[in-house]
């Protein structure tokens, strides 16, 4: 196990680097948008990537509320965490694309809309980690990813329908890809997954670290009150 | 043994009492709301038609703010002298509580916009050009939306640091579609250019969904120490 980290850690590095040739290279130049298109290849695996760790936080919350397991509290913490960045990636790098492509920062368009709105969701959820008590903290925030991920499709739903009442630019194209560009996009996605997913188990390795040398300490304060009070 | 419904309607009764003694919540809410309306009103010419547009979401905002004082207290009154935790030791099951103080904060919040509504016709000099019964079911639907999750998130975070600004940020996030129907089936209404149906359909089904969830995960909540 221990050396299955280091050696995934130069395997995400080399597709990393990999990933990055072929996007700022290799891939052919878009033709109305020209160079800029190519933060394309980061935008949308991020997007794919926080959609894919927020449903293993939904997924890791559910099981703690069942089986009450602290390793799916831990991983529905650092799959939150890891979430938030790269959903705050996604709410980055959209307005540097949109900028330059049509000439405004924001707009309050559907895709980027509820993705603002799983963001909020998501912080909040941290903040509620962060803010509440430790002894309740991991029924708690189970309790409110699940709750969040049930408001996830109402989000979805009711933009979609406030956009199609009042129609705003898409952002980001729609339409058929060229097929190298789709092989482009998912050699990205790979490589942000592996990326994610090394991350996800460094912080799950500090956090669970974290816990045990905390309960160390509670039970050693215990044995000192016991042992002074003989 | 009391019936769960015995224990919900003498719970409810209960804060009724408190609340008409004291008045403390409802006196609080209606002068917040009136001061969201003074101060959105200068950012604004009100009275103009296209504030009809934005009327429905100047007036849910002011709701929401207001709806956030009601549910902030309603869970502190019962954590003086321990009354919450004599409930959580005692054979009563929690959802009585919690159906209890979501009725509650449901009637203090309709009581608030009865109130605060005429006001707001007469700032605004507002008139429904849509049918203007279905702003009736908007606000129960709505009022609903934010009573009931409000008073499950108030629930989470009493034992949270800074527990007064913990509600909001994790209300408001998980109330943006329910929001949005509100504000959007209330313009839709005033201004009588589309039909509000979706969003009550949606209000409804969002009602529908998170009281279920609520009420199942509210004793996990309550007893979470």
């Amino acid at each position: 196990m221990k050396k299955a980290f280091p050696i995934l850690g130069i395997v995400t590095a080399l597709l990393l680097s990999y990933a990055l040739y072929l996007a700022l290279v290799w891939a052919p130049t878009e033709k109305t948008m020209g160079d800029v298109q190519r933060i394309f290849y980061y935008h949308v695996p991020s997007a794919w990537t926080a959609f894919i760790l927020f449903f293993v936080n939904f997924g890791a919350s559910v099981y703690y509320l069942i089986k009450r397991c602290q390793t799916a509290d831990i991983v529905a913490l650092v799959a939150a965490e890891v979430g938030v960045v790269f959903c705050t990636v996604v709410l980055v790098t959209g307005p540097i694309w949109a900028r330059p492509v049509w000439g405004i920062w924001w707009t309050w368009d559907m895709r980027l809309t509820s993705t603002l709105v799983l963001w909020l969701i998501y912080v909040s959820y941290l903040f509620l980690r962060r803010f509440s008590s430790s002894g309740e903290t991991p029924v708690l925030a189970a309790a409110l990813a699940v709750l969040g991920a049930l408001c996830v499709p109402f989000v979805y739903f009711s933009i979609w329908f406030f956009r199609t009442q009042h129609p705003q630019p898409v952002m980001g194209g729609g339409g058929s890809i060229d097929p190298r560009m789709l092989h482009v996009l998912l050699i990205n996605w790979l490589a942000f997954s592996c990326f994610a997913f090394l991350v996800c188990w460094s912080r799950f390795r500090l956090e669970k670290l974290q816990r045990d040398v905390d309960e160390a300490h509670a039970m050693e304060s215990l044995r000192d009150t016991q042992g002074s009070r003989k | 043994m009391t019936a769960p419904t015995g224990i919900t309607r003498f719970t409810l009764l209960k804060d009724l009492r408190l609340e008409w003694r004291s008045k403390d919540a409802i006196n609080s809410m209606l002068f917040f709301s009136l001061l969201v309306v003074v101060v959105f009103s200068f950012s604004f010419d009100p009275t103009a038609e296209e504030s009809r547009q934005i009327a429905g979401g100047l007036v849910w905002v002011a709701f929401l703010f207001a709806a956030v004082v009601a549910l902030n207290q309603t869970w502190a009154r019962e954590l003086r002298n321990q009354v919450l935790d004599a409930y959580r030791v005692s054979p009563a099951p929690a959802n009585s509580l919690f159906v209890a103080k979501v009725l509650g904060n449901f009637i203090f919040v309709s009581v608030l916009e009865a109130l605060m509504t005429p006001l707001f016709i007469a700032f605004y000099r507002l008139r429904a050009l849509g049918p203007a019964w279905q702003l009736l079911l908007v606000a129960a639907l709505g009022t609903w939306a934010l009573v009931v999750n409000g008073t499950f998130f108030a629930a989470m975070s009493l034992r949270t640091r800074s527990r007064e600004i913990m509600l909001p940020l994790l209300l408001f996030p998980i109330a943006i579609p329910a929001l949005l129907a509100m504000v959007q089936a209330t313009a839709s209404i005033l201004t009588g250019e589309t039909s509000a149906r979706f969003w009550l359909v949606l209000l409804a089904t969002y009602d529908l969904v998170f009281t279920t969830v609520c009420l199942l995960l509210f004793e996990t909540v309550l007893n979470a120490e």
